[in-house]
């Protein structure tokens, strides 16, 4: 939280004067029952109109004041509180941009959206109120009980009673049931759940005829749900009564001991008056104290995760380009490489040892699990090895500029994922400069262009987010066109043609074949797609289960034996 | 404040029918609320009386003020009990209404067309019974307390007025509408503001979603730097915007304090003319200031009020729309419950579509004799599930039958039917609780010996044994923890705990490791001998072992055959076969 706070030094001048304009109004909302008193004991009991006429008109004046004085905190405190939080925008966004895929993968996606949005947008609110009410509220009920020690001390003393009390009985019921409320909240989130579960699992639900069983649970939960609620109502509605009582009690024995004071010549009838109407804006000025408190304490609870979140450190970035490489450096080897995942126990890859030399097709294939995805992802260094190392053209990838490893690289991911935005614009994230010859080449390989073609506008067409007008194999030959268009030295196929069909599977990898000079690694679940690479890398659960073509495969490993025949059976 | 419409009326009327079983309480409910109004008004009135009596020095009538207290102490503490009962009371009728909607609401998706749940998003359908009643609860709790007690205190604020001074009502009557003007012509003219802020928001929250959500390309691309530059933009907007409708919003606040303020002086200055001349006491004077403090309130808040219960019947549509949503076709009268289901399924002209416009199913015929194997097979997306709809009865038929072992499928309860099917389906659904459950539900009764022998037949007792509590672990629903393998493998377990005379498999595709796989298979090929059994089908094996083959491709049902009879026929069936070994 206090380090967010760094973000407000640009609107130091808003956050002072905001809550300096509410005070000030604050002030003139306390001088107002003077006032009164006055027109009550001076105009009235002397009767005196030009009095009563020009102590109204300054009530107007004040009331004027005020309003000019607080429409001005209005403006310091929004103008505060947005750029605050624009600035913390931006700042998380890029932070969150510059995390490691360790990093995302452990926190998640969904998490660091609620940071970005409705985290901050709370702590917006709250800085705003903070701003606003902060000062304000203790000072008008601290503020009440001073000026009605100026009026009468004697008469005053209740209210050192009153306040105690009241903010006891408030703020009391708050902190009682801030917790009650995450009750609360659990209870509902079990509701819902039973309720979702039934959705997605209807067809299960009803095939196992478990209906009348998951309305009896549905019953218990929701039964629990509104036990807890009106346990919680009960309480937190005895919090207007209570103060009500203590309020009217408290204005009870003010009136009689002002009434002791105005028999012995103290004060006069007005200051009683006043004094009654003191005690009334305290009730109000701490309810909303503890209102404020809420949203403040909401809005800490946020500032506390978006801090969590900026706290992460960035590893510094290496700044390392390999010099030129000859003919016999390997373009791709890994030295014995593990890779652990953040928060995983086990390994996902065990001394994982292998060459790839400038031009080769290299296939990797294995069961789910057993480490694919994970070599090709550390050739661009999305995840640091945990021991042994990666080399591309003879540099290690920790020391590699990343920016100018992964220009070289085109990578297609498993997930195919394209922008909203045009098929151009899209395209362009490969290379910002690629001409549409260029584009049109890259589809052409991709076996994109027909597709593309048909639609009316061509490159120009519209692609929805996350790509819903498209089909899933169109999504993948767009996002290999994508990583094409780069000119990579070395393409990454992550299982990456799972929804094209086999002759369109194999058209790809003809023409995939026929880049010059293009290190292509394939990975994949079908034999097929690999079955003529130039060298084959067999996993198994983390571990390297063979290397080899295709044929010194068939004849010496068990687990590429297994996965080949399963997939072509020895009979046909 | 918009003219409630017909609808609105119409939900009110629904939910007024949940709320008349709780009439007793509302009654009550409406007497407290009466109660504490005019009561919390009645107080200004007896301290205004009571300050009469305090004249100056020497001139305090003190038997008097001491009666007047007590009279205010014992009032006082009337009203806050009558005001906590008022509270309980509508806690009570709001939680129990938004509990019984709740049970209704669900109760009905028990029953409502697969149709239905198909046709609308989860998070939809959630938030119906979820967040959309939540919503309801708040508007109405907050209508209870607010609407009737504002009301009265209105009309007793008025009276109690009249009955001191007739003019100086005048004074304050007049004067208040202008704060609910100025109110209200703030909130129109910062509507738009508030809605660009929303706009901004959403198309800020998109960009967010995209980027982050795929952060991995935006890093293998290098794209950050244009990525926080576009963010930057929309942000820069949003800080504009924002400001704007933050600012203009928050001049409500100020603005009726002012007005407010002027209210209070005017009162201030006629009411001391008027003591001038006599017509009023200071006392009572203090009683009007008090008054005149107040009579805005209860305007803001029933206007709010509402909003808000607008806001709640929008939101109580919503669920009455689920709620009346048409169910599923009733069970017939006369339905028959089959046991020893021989397992002979008949498709007779079976013709059916999801949208009329579109056929698809038309004119399929097919006789699955007990122990026979269909097999389904088509390209991905081709419906090879809407086969599945079709024998569970998720869908019915448009027109034709489907019989098993003779009797229309419509003419049996759901109950038996779907007894008699074990299904496993490609996309694993595990509920929310521990293994056994999930194994037992098919089955509750059944003993840890059954349940093993399943978990073994089903080749999943070996991977269960190692997790950290065996049979009690507990699982999630998306069952978080397991492998996409393992969580089939229970599913099949599932079914071979109860192992019924007909079976609907699902082939997993890519997603499963080929050794688990192969497991799979063998499970598979356990629990379908003597079965009659529809697979859809990926693999080669399974297919030509099939006796029946249905071949799909966009909906329809293209050729239908065995192995050989297709492969003979050279149509789709034989491309399809045959590019599986082209490389």
């Amino acid at each position: 939280m206090k380090k967010l706070l760094v973000y407000i030094k640009d609107y130091k001048k808003e956050s002072i004067l905001g809550p300096l304009f509410k005070m000030l109004e604050a002030t003139l909302d306390l001088l107002v029952p003077l006032v009164m008193a006055a027109i009550i004991d001076k105009g009235i009991a002397a009767n005196d109109t030009p009095y009563i006429l020009r102590m109204g008109l300054l009530l107007v004046f004040l009331g004027f004041v005020g309003l000019v004085f607080s429409i001005t905190a209005q403006y310091f405190a929004a103008k505060a509180s947005v750029g605050f939080c624009t600035k913390i925008r931006h700042a998380l966004f890029a932070h969150i941009q510059s995390l490691s895929f360790s990093e995302m993968d452990k926190l998640g996606t969904s998490t660091m959206i609620t940071r970005m949005t409705s985290d901050i947008n709370q702590v917006q609110s709250g800085v705003n109120l903070a701003l606003r009410l902060f000062l304000r509220s203790p000072f008008v009920v601290f503020g009440a009980m001073i000026v009605a020690f100026t009026i009468d001390v004697k008469a005053a003393v209740i209210f050192t009673i009153v306040i105690p009390l009241l903010s006891i009985v408030v703020f009391g019921i708050m902190l009682w049931s801030i917790p009650q409320y995450k009750r609360v909240q659990a209870a509902l989130d079990k509701v819902l759940g039973i309720t979702r579960e039934n959705l997605t699992g209807v067809r299960v639900i009803r095939a196992f005829n478990k209906e009348e069983s998951e309305v009896g649970r549905f019953k218990l939960s929701n039964e629990d749900l509104t036990r807890l609620q009106q346990f919680v109502g009960r309480v937190s509605a005895l919090m207007n009564p209570v103060t009500y009582i203590i309020v009217n009690i408290g204005t009870v024995i003010l009136i009689y001991s002002g009434a002791l004071r105005v028999d012995g010549g103290a004060i006069s009838q007005g200051d009683v008056v006043a004094l009654v109407n003191l005690m009334s804006q305290i009730l109000v000025e701490l309810v909303k104290l503890a209102n404020l408190i809420i949203t403040v304490t909401k809005a800490v609870a946020c500032a506390n995760r978006i801090q969590n979140v900026l706290d992460i450190p960035v590893a510094e970035k290496p700044t390392g380009v390999p010099g030129a490489a000859d003919d016999s450096t390997p373009i791709v080897e890994f030295r014995h490489v593990n890779l652990t995942y953040a928060g995983a126990g086990d390994e996902s890859l065990t001394d994982s040892d292998f060459k790839v030399m400038k031009g080769q097709t290299v296939g990797i294939i294995g069961g789910t699990g057993s480490g694919k995805s994970s070599v090709v992802n550390m050739i661009p260094g999305f995840y640091p090895a945990t021991a042994g190392q990666v080399l591309v053209d003879g540099m290690d990838v920790a020391e590699y500029d990343p920016e100018a490893l992964r220009s070289r690289i085109g990578m297609v991911l498993q997930k195919a994922v394209l922008f909203k935005g045009t098929i151009r614009e899209n395209l362009a994230w490969g290379n910002p400069d690629a001409s549409d010859e260029d584009m049109y080449r890259a589809l052409d390989i991709a076996q994109a262009r027909e597709f593309v073609d048909k639609k009316d506008k061509g490159l120009d067409s519209e692609i929805a987010q996350g790509g819903k007008n498209l089909s899933g194999g169109q999504k993948q030959r767009l996002t290999i066109a994508r990583a094409i268009v780069r000119k990579p030295d070395i393409l990454i196929l992550d299982d990456s043609a799972s929804a094209l069909d086999f002759a369109t599977d194999a058209k790809l990898r003809k023409a995939i074949r026929e880049i010059d000079d293009m290190t292509v690694f394939i990975v994949s679940q079908r034999a097929s797609s690999i079955q003529y690479a130039d060298q084959i890398i067999v996993l198994d659960d983390g571990q390297i289960a063979g290397i080899g073509t295709h044929d010194e495969l068939l004849a010496g490993c068990d687990v590429y034996q297994e996965i080949y025949y399963s997939q072509f059976p020895k009979e046909v | 404040m918009k003219k409630p419409s017909t609808k609105q009326f119409n939900t009110l009327k629904k939910v007024l029918t949940y709320i008349r079983r709780y009439w007793f309480l509302l009654v009550l409910s409406l007497i407290f609320a009466a109660v504490t109004a005019l009561l919390t008004l009645y107080v200004p009135i007896l301290i205004g009386q009571a300050v009469d009596l305090i004249l100056g020095p020497g001139k305090v009538d003190f038997a008097g003020i001491f009666v007047i207290l007590k009279k205010i102490a014992v009032i006082v503490v009337i009203t806050a009990a009558a005001q906590w009962l008022m509270n309980l009371c509508n806690n009570t009728i709001t939680y129990n209404t938004v509990r019984d909607i709740r049970r209704t609401a669900f109760d009905k998706l028990q029953i409502l067309p697969l149709k239905y749940i198909d046709g609308h998003s989860y998070g939809d359908v959630v938030s119906r019974v979820i967040a959309d009643v939540d919503q309801f609860a708040d508007g109405l709790l907050m209508g209870f307390t607010q609407l009737f007690t504002g009301v009265i205190t209105i009309l007793g604020t008025f009276g109690f007025m009249l009955s001191i001074n007739v003019s100086i009502t005048f004074v304050v009557v007049l004067l208040t509408p202008i704060s609910l003007f100025v109110a209200s012509f703030i909130a129109k003219s910062t509507f738009s503001m508030f809605k660009l802020q929303s706009e901004t928001r959403g198309e800020q929250t998109a960009l967010i979603d995209e980027m982050i959500g795929n952060q991995k390309v935006v890093q293998a691309f290098g794209q950050e730097d244009e990525v926080l530059e576009r963010f930057d933009e929309i942000n820069g907007r949003l800080e504009k915007c924002s400001l704007r409708a933050i600012f203009f919003s928050s001049i409500t606040n100020p603005s009726t304090r002012f007005v407010n303020n002027i209210v209070y002086a005017a009162v201030g200055i006629a009411g001391a003319l008027s003591a001038l001349s006599g017509n009023i006491s200071v006392g009572q004077l203090s009683s009007f200031l008090s008054y005149a403090n107040q009579f805005t309130k209860p305007f803001n808040e029933i206007s709010g009020v509402v909003t808000e219960l607008q806001n709640a019947l929008a939101c109580a549509g919503r669920v009455f729309e689920l709620i009346e949503e048409t169910p599923q076709v009733p069970e017939a009268k006369n339905a028959v419950d089959l046991d020893n289901i021989s397992g002979e399924v008949a498709l007779n002209d079976v013709a059916f579509s999801y949208v009329p416009e579109q056929p698809l199913i038309e004119n399929l015929n097919l006789t699955a004799k007990p122990g026979q194997r269909v097999a389904i097979v088509g390209p991905t997306g081709c419906g090879k599930t809407t086969i599945i709809n079709l024998l569970m009865r998720f869908y019915d038929v448009n027109s034709g039958s489907i019989q098993v072992d003779g009797t229309d499928i419509r003419q049996m309860t759901r109950g038996s039917l779907r007894t008699g099917y074990g299904m496993v389906l490609q996309d694993t659904w595990l509920k929310t609780g521990t293994i056994r459950d999930n194994i037992t539900m098919g089955k509750p009764d059944a003993t840890e010996e059954e349940i093993i022998a399943a978990a073994k037949a089903a080749h999943a007792h070996s991977f269960i044994r190692r997790l950290p509590q065996g049979y009690d672990t507990f699982i999630t629903e998306d069952g978080a923890s397991l492998s996409q393998g393992q969580k089939q493998l229970l599913c099949i377990a599932r079914v071979m705990l109860c192992l019924p005379p007909m079976l609907i498999l699902d082939e997993a595709t890519s997603s499963i490791d080929t050794r688990t796989e192969i497991k799979i298979q063998q499970a598979f090929g356990r629990m379908m001998e003597g079965r009659t059994s529809f697979i859809v089908a990926h693999r080669l094996s399974t297919i030509r072992e099939a006796d029946i083959i249905l071949v799909m491709k966009d909906g329809h049902i293209i050729e239908q055959g065995n192995h050989k009879e297709l492969l003979a026929k050279g149509g789709f069936y034989a491309n399809l076969y045959n590019s599986q070994f082209s490389a």
